[in-house]
């Protein structure tokens, strides 16, 4: 029984390391944990914070429609239906509704209500149904920012008036307004099919959208192919010496340049040198890209790296050329991980803000670009214009807009995960 | 002069070396790595370079298809011929050489594509088989000379990669006759196999070689002795004996070639 003190004394080094591999076991999972309860939190307050945007208030006037008014000649065709002015309807609708309001003051709170853009409303109602004409009908119309905030609770009642933005008045109408069951409540397509507006009501999230389409588009056809090829180059053509060096140093130094430093770069280059249109997609995505460009490259050539040498060998030695070793083979072999890495670099590009700043396309633009050359918005610059806005109506829409932009970033990532699917299966 | 050796003679001059290495020297930037190296490999026969790790055997081998040209480093200088063309001076193009000289390396690179592609691959890329009825008639016949095809004949469309070590390894070899090159290079072909599979590539090279001239690199002096005619010994460099496989076995001439096939070093 020799073996057995050597055995007794492993037994407490044996329990000690055990302990230390719990212990271990026990930090990683607190770290997941932490990191799981962090993001569940944040998703959980922009959620809760943005879920009102996608909901609008509305207000069911009943509106007398008469011919005389809207429609003098009789002809009924539409530009005519369009011409009348709508304003005048709404608000004798308004005043009908509430006739105690006679001072210039009161009337001006009560026309208030109702959003700015609400004679659209009333309009498009007409227009798409032109028999309304000549009838009192009941039609629902846009409330205002601050009616929607307060419908939602996000205004309180029970604070002094002069602290609140609806006056005890208005609160009196709207009570009316709610007995009457005329404030409903609608899904807000808007918000996805107008562009930025001054008023939270009229704001949308597709112009920023189209802009970010827009300017990652030119990214994408600009930073993958050149990316990719120099890539190859430099991992299958370039011969070792103090030039690839050099280059290789400096990519992998772009690559942790910070982003607004491309911006001033556009800045000097795209916009003062070559006179590039201002808050253009095209100069957007012509910063971007040199922004990418450095994570694309390197990506690449770490999924080029990857591929067993082996592959090349039998590629070769079978009497292919280096460039049909490297496109038959090699390329197709890397091509997950490129695109892994060109997904991830597309992503950051999604979300950059700070070099946009510098090519002016933080401006607010309320139309919707229509091509690379229009002044236009990003997702990410438009969360930061609508966080920066005083409104109460745009606290909602930022978290919205927030929720727009990772569900972009999702779908990018899902592709990026489908595509390597795709690529893989093929081997 | 004695019956034996006029006998060789008679044989050389009846039938030129496939491959003649004149003089052949090896460098990896400042270090030598093949010292003037001589030698003459007969068509149709399977010759073994044997000798311990890093004796520059492989070098050589990969010299004979210029598969060294894609090391930056590696310089060579000397003359090679196959079949009277100085395949380092003459401008041929290396991509043509490889189609008349195939190669099949220590561990099995098939590519990762169906069996059929793999096999494709060669004709395709050098236009050998014209139309697709050409084509398939090439995969079945280099299957079946490199006695795959029973195996794999109904799935075609799968995966090389999927096969088991053996058959990759005979896949890559059916790869490499596809083209139908005069020689074909093996580099350890049998390292990575277990025995029944290495039996079964030791076979096939026999059978091959009624069409191709074989030079196969090999660390195992048994293997060296089953499957080749002559036999090849590198050591620091240096080719320091080649001859008959039988008589360098049984009787080597230099002291170092008996301390390496006594099993004294290496």
């Amino acid at each position: 029984m020799e073996l057995n003190p050597p055995l007794e004394i492993d037994k407490a080094l044996l329990k000690k390391r055990n302990a230390a591999e719990t212990r271990f076991k026990l930090y990683g999972l607190a770290a997941v944990l932490t990191a799981v309860l962090v993001l569940g939190l944040l998703l959980t307050s922009i959620v809760s914070k943005g879920y009102t945007a996608f909901e609008q208030t509305y207000i069911l006037l009943d509106v007398r429609l008469d011919q005389a008014t809207i429609d003098p000649k009789g002809t009924g065709r539409q530009e005519d239906l369009a011409a009348a002015s709508y304003r005048g309807i709404l608000r004798d609708a308004l005043k009908e509704q509430f006739p105690e309001a006679e001072s210039r003051n009161e009337k001006r709170s009560l026309y208030g209500l109702v959003g700015s853009a609400a004679e659209y409303d009333l309009r498009n109602a007409v227009l798409e149904n032109p028999k309304l004409v000549g009838t009192t009908a009941t039609i629902a119309v846009k409330a205002s920012d601050d009616v929607d905030s307060y419908i939602k609770g996000f205004i309180p009642r029970d604070v002094p008036q002069s602290d609140r933005k609806i006056k005890d008045q208005e609160l009196g109408w709207l009570d009316t307004l709610e007995a009457d069951d005329r404030v409903i409540k609608k899904f807000n397509i808007d918000f996805f099919t107008h562009a930025d507006s001054r008023e939270p009501e009229e704001a949308g999230i597709l112009g920023a959208v189209i802009g970010s389409l827009y300017t990652l588009a030119i990214t994408l056809a600009l930073c993958f192919p050149i990316g990719v090829l120099t890539a190859i180059y430099l991992e299958e053509f370039a011969p070792r010496n103090r030039w690839t060096d050099i280059i290789e140093v400096n990519i992998n130094n772009l690559a942790a340049v910070p982003s607004i430093v491309f911006g001033l770069l556009g800045l000097a280059i795209f916009l003062n040198f070559f006179g590039l249109p201002r808050s253009a997609p095209l100069v957007g995505g012509m910063v971007l890209a040199l922004m990418t460009l450095p994570t694309i490259i390197i990506a690449s050539r770490a999924a080029l790296k990857a591929v067993p040498p082996s592959i090349r060998e039998a590629a070769l030695g079978m009497g292919a050329s280096r460039m049909q070793t490297v496109f038959h083979h090699v390329f197709p072999l890397a091509m997950p991980g490129i695109l892994t890495g060109t997904i991830l670099g597309m992503a950051q590009a999604l979300g950059e803000t700070a070099p946009l700043l510098m090519i002016g396309m933080v401006a607010f633009i309320a139309d919707i670009p229509g091509s690379i050359n229009d002044a236009a918005t990003v997702l990410p610059v438009q969360i930061f214009l609508w966080a920066d806005s005083p409104e109460r109506g745009f606290v909602e829409k930022t978290s919205a807009a927030i929720m727009v932009l990772l569900a972009f970033l999702v779908v990018m990532n899902a592709i990026a995960v489908l595509l390597r699917k795709r690529f893989e299966r093929r081997w | 002069m004695d019956m034996q050796n006029f006998k060789t003679r008679e044989k050389a001059a009846m039938a030129e070396p496939k491959i003649i290495a004149r003089d052949v020297n090896v460098y990896y930037g400042q270090s030598q790595a093949l010292k003037s190296i001589e030698l003459d490999i007969a068509a149709n026969e399977v010759t073994a370079l044997i000798g311990p790790s890093g004796c520059g055997k492989s070098t050589f081998l990969r010299c004979i298809n210029r598969m060294n040209d894609v090391i930056e480093s590696c310089r060579v200088e000397g003359r090679i011929t196959l079949e009277g063309i100085d395949i380092y001076n003459s401008g041929l193009d290396p991509v043509l050489l490889r189609a008349r000289v195939g190669m099949v390396f220590q561990k099995p690179n098939p590519f990762p594509k169906s069996i059929y592609d793999n096999i494709a691959y060669g004709p395709r890329l050098h236009g050998i088989a014209s139309g697709k009825d050409e084509l398939e008639a090439t995969v079945e016949s280099s299957l079946r000379r490199a006695g795959l095809w029973e195996e794999v004949k109904d799935r075609l469309d799968s995966p090389g990669t999927g096969l088991s070590g053996g058959q990759q390894q005979r896949l890559c070899i059916a790869r490499a006759i596809a083209v139908n090159p005069e020689v074909i290079l093996m580099d350890e072909p049998c390292s990575a196999l277990d025995p029944i599979a290495t039996a079964k590539i030791e076979e096939l090279i026999d059978e091959l070689r009624e069409n191709f001239t074989i030079v196969i690199v090999t660390h195992s002096m048994q293997q060296a002795a089953r499957v080749s005619q002559k036999t090849a010994f590198f050591h620091l460099g240096e080719l320091v004996e080649v001859g008959e496989t039988d008589k360098l076995f049984t009787s080597p001439e230099d002291q170092r070639t008996q301390g390496y096939i006594t099993g004294r070093f290496g």
